[in-house]
């Protein structure tokens, strides 16, 4: 789940942290309103859960509450990357003397937590990786230990800051805030891009990221409320899917891919792929899937209008092949058929039973997921 | 013997009494696998498949000796389960469950490697050796008939079946087939099980089964150009066409802060020598070809 930067920002200021005052408005009104209550320029930040919405048109500065007000009428409703804006974060302007990088994340190599920390931010990490790798320190903590002050010293040192100045102690509790929220909240990323030291001298979190562990969630029912009244990136299909109990990836092409379990089903795109087809989709019905998953997951593919051939591969060792061929019988029917091609490849139990089925609605079953693939392209290209 | 299981694996299954860790008790049990008890708290003094069931597994291993465990209970009990396991003196667990908070998984993986136990997964298929015809874990039976000198690593589940039946269907047999997980932090990640394998005299050549996420592929090629894995091998890695910042079924399975795509981890292959395939179907072939040489 990525929290909003409003939400992140309360975060941040209950574990300790100074940010500038700020409130999240839905209308244009309270738009005004908040912008009165902090008086002096502020901030719109559109609230949409991606990266780079700066670029895109989704912060700007308004110096009166009149000024305000407009720009959220516009603001409003405005399309970021997808994502509709039906929240605005009004914040006081600050003006910034420096910007740095500061996140925490798990790294996968050594099961250690680690910040990464840059004197130079307010761009992607991924951009100062590239363009000045040498700036990024990677401070690792193991969960064992925890955080101790040596690396925190380290982390405030790096980003610029002379010992027992004020600065320091300001940035060093920020590190403290941030790796508690990565421990209470089961986070996976705590970023604050851009860090920054304002024209007064405070170190404060001028954008903050939160992104908590899905399968954490049920720890943190107020988070699950929020996602619930507040879905952000998580389309109402992906929620469905999840249900139902299946992975889909959106991709471009026209030939909808059905696989069993994630590199299967990867690799079933790939082989699309290596034939000349483009995939249109990634979907998972994960291990030992029921007739209703496949009826379900493939009535999804049905109904997708640039879906011209279905290609379903399963590769089942407890996975019955008469399981899928109802399921695929099923959705069919109440589909009221189609004019979409499917192509199957099945191994496994009962595959013979499977077959039989399968032919009686016309799909032929393949044995090599080579040749079904090439099929499938073939049919895409017709 | 193999590298992690032996005629001497006694295995306890923690939620043994549940649907799926009842299920694959069964398929464990007629693969020959020693499954000499199982746990459930509260369903201590029935039995599952003539399996005695304990409420801990302390009592499994001072009574039968498991010295090895599989683990199907619920996401939000699992990583306590893998502590008791640990605490328990067992040398061997390998997590099924899926759906574990990351920060659990870190937590007991962490715990369990000081102790020196190694963990196979979470969310992972298990292992399976042919030649001491042991499974612990969920992969077909019927695809692990022919013992042999290949070890197949991978971090996926039906595709590491897909191409274990190919190897086979091809004239190989297998020696060992790891799925080490696909969450992002597992107890024994892809390049770790190569090393593994690898320092078994009777693996002749290793198939590494890569996809998208993290840097486990890039690390094993470094491990490979530096002569820590010297045995002949061949790799396959999925999500040529998985577009960045989309989770691909898989926890793991994610190109994110510009790294992780299938084109590096198959350049890295390339540059140090390691062939790779272009489908699942060519493994066998490349496989051969390195064997022969």
């Amino acid at each position: 789940m990525k929290l909003h930067e409003y939400e992140a920002k309360e975060l941040f200021s209950k574990y300790g942290v100074k940010i500038p005052p700020g409130r999240v408005a839905t209308t244009p009104e309270e738009v005004r309103k908040i912008a009165e209550e902090i008086g002096g320029p502020v901030v719109l930040k559109a609230q949409v859960v991606v990266a780079g919405r700066g670029k895109a048109g989704g912060i700007k500065v308004a110096k009166t509450p009149e000024e305000a007000y407009e720009l959220a009428t516009k603001m409003f409703g405005m399309n970021i990357k997808g994502l509709v804006v039906k929240k605005i974060y009004v914040t006081k302007y600050v003006e910034v003397d420096r910007e740095m990088y500061l996140s925490l994340i798990i790294d996968r190599a050594t099961r250690r937590y680690l910040f990464l920390a840059s004197p130079i931010g307010g761009v992607d990490i991924e951009e100062i990786a590239k363009t000045q790798p040498e700036k990024i320190k990677r401070v690792y903590v193991d969960p064992s230990v925890g955080l101790r002050d040596y690396h925190v010293r380290s982390i405030v040192l790096w980003l610029g800051f002379k010992p027992e100045t004020a600065q320091w102690r300001q940035t060093s509790s920020i590190v403290q805030a941030m790796y508690n929220i990565m421990v209470d909240y089961d986070a996976e990323l705590v970023e604050s891009n851009p860090l920054a030291v304002t024209k007064e001298g405070d170190v404060i979190p001028l954008d903050a990221r939160v992104i908590v562990d899905d399968n954490a969630l049920y720890k943190h029912p107020e988070l699950e409320k929020a996602l619930e009244e507040d879905p952000r990136d998580v389309t109402e299909f992906e929620m469905y899917a999840k249900k139902i109990g299946f992975h889909y990836v959106e991709l471009d092409g026209d030939i909808g891919i059905i696989g069993n379990g994630a590199g299967l089903t990867m690799s079933t795109m790939d082989l699309v792929y290596h034939f000349g087809g483009r995939p249109a989709n990634f979907l998972d019905i994960g291990g030992g899937a029921s007739r209703d998953v496949v009826k379900e997951a493939l009535k999804v593919l049905l109904r997708h209008p640039r879906v011209k051939v279905i290609f379903i591969n399963i590769f089942g060792g407890i996975t019955r092949a008469d399981e899928v061929a109802a399921g695929v019988e099923a959705a069919l029917a109440e589909e009221g058929g189609t004019n979409k091609k499917i192509v199957v490849r099945m191994k496994g139990t009962n595959e013979e039973l499977g077959r039989q089925m399968l032919a009686k609605l016309g799909i032929p079953l393949y044995e090599s997921a080579e040749e079904a693939a090439q099929k499938a392209v073939e049919l895409a290209r017709a | 013997m193999t590298v992690l299981v032996g005629p001497n694996t006694k295995v306890v299954v923690q939620g043994i009494t549940g649907r799926e860790g009842s299920f694959h008790t069964q398929r464990m049990l007629e693969y020959g696998t020693k499954v000499v008890a199982g746990v459930t708290p509260g369903k201590g003094g029935t039995t599952v498949h003539g399996v005695p069931v304990y409420d801990t597994v302390e009592e499994a291993v001072r009574r039968h000796g498991a010295n090895a465990s599989v683990i199907f209970v619920p996401a939000r009990f699992a990583a306590n389960a893998v502590l008791e396991a640990v605490d328990a003196g067992v040398e061997l667990v390998v997590v099924i469950t899926e759906h574990i908070p990351v920060h659990e998984t870190l937590r007991a993986v962490n715990y369990a490697r000081s102790r020196g136990v190694t963990v196979i997964g979470p969310n992972c298929p298990g292992l399976v050796a042919p030649p001491v015809r042991t499974k612990l874990g969920i992969m077909p039976n019927n695809i692990y008939q022919t013992p042999g000198k290949i070890a197949v690593v991978s971090r996926s589940g039906t595709l590491t079946y897909e191409i274990s039946y190919q190897l086979v269907r091809t004239g190989f047999g297998i020696n060992i087939a790891i799925g080490v997980g696909g969450d992002p932090v597992v107890g024994l990640d892809l390049a770790e099980a190569a090393l593994r394998v690898a320092q078994d005299p009777d693996v002749e050549g290793i198939v590494v089964i890569g996809e998208v996420g993290g840097d486990a592929e890039e690390r094993l090629a470094k491990m490979y150009a530096e002569g820590a894995i010297n045995k002949p091998m061949a790799a396959y890695v999925a999500g040529r066409t998985a577009p960045p910042g989309k989770r691909m079924g898989h926890a793991g399975a994610i190109v994110m802060l510009g790294s992780g795509d299938a084109k590096s981890k198959i350049e890295a292959f390339r540059a140090v020598g390691i062939p790779v395939a272009d489908t699942p179907f060519e493994v066998p072939q490349l496989m051969a070809r390195q064997l022969k040489r």
